[in-house]
């Protein structure tokens, strides 16, 4: 029998937020074992594989080049625009989708096993920061063709991704959570995330935006404010102001505090609705 | 019956005080889901509660094999769930020492497309385990589920039984402290049930303490000493695991 025995007391109240942090930590190899998991069966039975996570951008790009390029005047090359945008927000979409649908896949291990019950939201982050990092290639690809240049600012890039992760993290908490007890949520999804996408900046300049709202629909929208932090590292080549910088990180990782806080909070209720 | 004790002993496993488990029930006489989008509004939706499990006080030592038995609705499963973790009573106390390992039945986190060896290793870390842990016990898991060659084809080739053994085997790899056994048993042909019977007598002399759940009232007699009685919830009798199976067999014939 282990030496350094556990004792779980109902009892005793320890703050759940804090008590997950530690659960995480204990089973990190669990989290990375679901990422594994999640990449290897998806492209373990399509002929082309992995590549599929590169040629889904470019495929989308070449669409939305051809139909918009012309529509959307602007300086610098559409394509290389469009997929910046892209990646950035099929990072966000994916993550989301996918950790909302894990929360549904796993209530089965949920009612027989412990396990952190952040686990799969996190190995669905997990799995996009591993996708979007294989989606930089055509990313690359198409601003060499288009001569984009790449200038030192992209050296900025993993925090532009790290800001997107925090956001994705704590909506899907946020989201997870709220799906246990409203089912309804996971229907009505797909639909909020088309709005979201055309509400945001993506496929067309941002300058179309400026005046809606006196500007606020954009200044509000945390998702705009991260892509354009990611755009602006790699496609503008600009360095993001202070302030800038300082709206990403509240907006991302202000939204993973309270996510993190809600979902452990509910995480015990879990069991009884599911 | 007596009240348990509210403070561990030294050999204590587990003790719950008190724990009672009422889930809500929806009522489902809603024509439409329009209807239904209007009473949640307005709050109306009724919810029976039902009370899974009312008042127990259940204390058992370490090293025991302790027998849970009932009917069907009982509240057996619920009683797993408590002492897993995974549900957390809506009142009560429940105290549990060491690590409890729910047997996962015939492998459930498994995944068809990954190999054997892949499998190994995520149900692994679903138990909480390293990888460097379960690459250390990988020969002996391997050899005990007695699946050769098929340990790197993808889990879909496999024959049921198999995936049971490989279930099996990495499941019991590690000697836990509380073994939940749950009508496992049961799977595999009768040279592999020897090996698993084996196996939980080799848990009992590590000092394992082992709860079987089961219908079968001869199973219970035969391998526990102590067992339980659930009924509509309530804890109806605990003593000689022989002596309950004889009131269960009352309360069902």
């Amino acid at each position: 029998m282990s030496t350094n025995t556990q004792i779980y007391d109902s009892a005793k109240s320890a703050s759940p937020a804090i008590e997950e942090i530690k659960d995480v930590i204990k089973y990190k190899d669990l989290i990375i074992q679901l990422i594994r998991r999640d990449i290897i069966s998806r492209y373990k039975r399509s002929f082309l594989g992995i590549m599929w996570t590169m040629l889904n951008p470019l495929g989308t790009m070449i669409v939305l080049s051809i139909v918009f390029s012309r529509i959307f005047a602007m300086r610098g090359a559409y394509p290389a625009f469009v997929i910046t945008n892209l990646v950035a927000f099929t990072f966000f979409s994916q993550t989301t989708t996918a950790a909302l649908g894990s929360m549904l896949w796993g209530s089965d291990l949920f009612q027989r096993i412990y396990l952190p019950r952040t686990a799969f939201v996190l190995s669905s982050i997990g799995t996009g920061i591993v996708n979007i990092l294989f989606s930089l290639v055509p990313l690359i690809i198409i601003y060499v063709f288009t001569k984009t240049p790449v200038t030192e600012t992209i050296l900025l890039l993993p925090i532009a991704i790290l800001f997107l992760a925090a956001f994705a993290l704590g909506f899907s908490l946020i989201l997870s959570a709220a799906v246990v007890f409203f089912p309804d949520i996971a229907e009505m999804y797909p639909i909020l995330l088309t709005a979201w996408m055309y509400l945001t900046p993506i496929i067309y300049p941002e300058e179309m935006l400026a005046d809606v709202l006196g500007g606020w629909l954009l200044r509000l929208n945390p998702l705009y404010r991260l892509i354009r932090f990611f755009r602006l590292v790699t496609f503008d080549g600009i360095y993001p102001t202070m302030q800038e910088f300082l709206v990403a990180m509240l907006f991302s990782f202000g939204t993973l505090f309270i996510g993190w806080i809600f979902f452990t909070k509910q995480a015990k209720k879990f069991a009884y609705y599911v | 019956m007596s009240k348990t004790l509210t403070t561990a002993q030294e050999n204590t496993a587990f003790f719950l005080e008190d724990v009672s488990v009422s889930y809500r029930i929806p009522d489902e006489k809603i024509p439409s889901i329009k209807e239904y989008a209007i009473r949640r509004i307005q709050g109306k939706i009724e919810y029976n509660s039902f009370l899974a499990l009312d008042n127990i006080n259940l204390s058992v030592n370490q090293g025991e094999i302790f027998g849970i038995i009932g009917r069907n609705g009982a509240g057996k499963s619920t009683l797993l769930k408590i002492l897993a973790r995974v549900l957390h009573p809506t009142e009560g106390h429940v105290w549990i020492k060491g690590k409890v390992y729910p047997l996962l039945q015939l492998g459930a986190g498994f995944h068809p497309e990954l190999t054997g060896i892949e499998n190994v290793y995520l149900n692994g870390t679903l138990l909480g385990h390293s990888r460097q842990d379960i690459t250390e016990k990988l020969p002996e898991i391997t050899d005990f589920a007695e699946i050769g060659d098929f340990i790197n084809a993808p889990l879909r080739t496999y024959s049921s039984g198999m995936t049971a053994r490989l279930g099996f085997s990495v499941a019991t790899a590690w000697v836990p402290d509380i073994l939940i056994l749950d009508e496992i048993l049961s799977v595999g042909d009768a040279a592999f049930v020897e090996k698993c019977s084996n196996r939980m007598k080799d848990f009992r002399e590590s000092g394992a303490t082992i709860l079987l759940v089961s219908h079968s009232i001869d199973m219970v007699a035969e391998l526990c000493q102590r067992a339980a009685l659930l009924d509509h919830g309530k804890l109806v009798t605990v003593g000689d695991a022989k002596e309950v199976s004889e009131e269960y067999r009352k309360l069902i014939f």
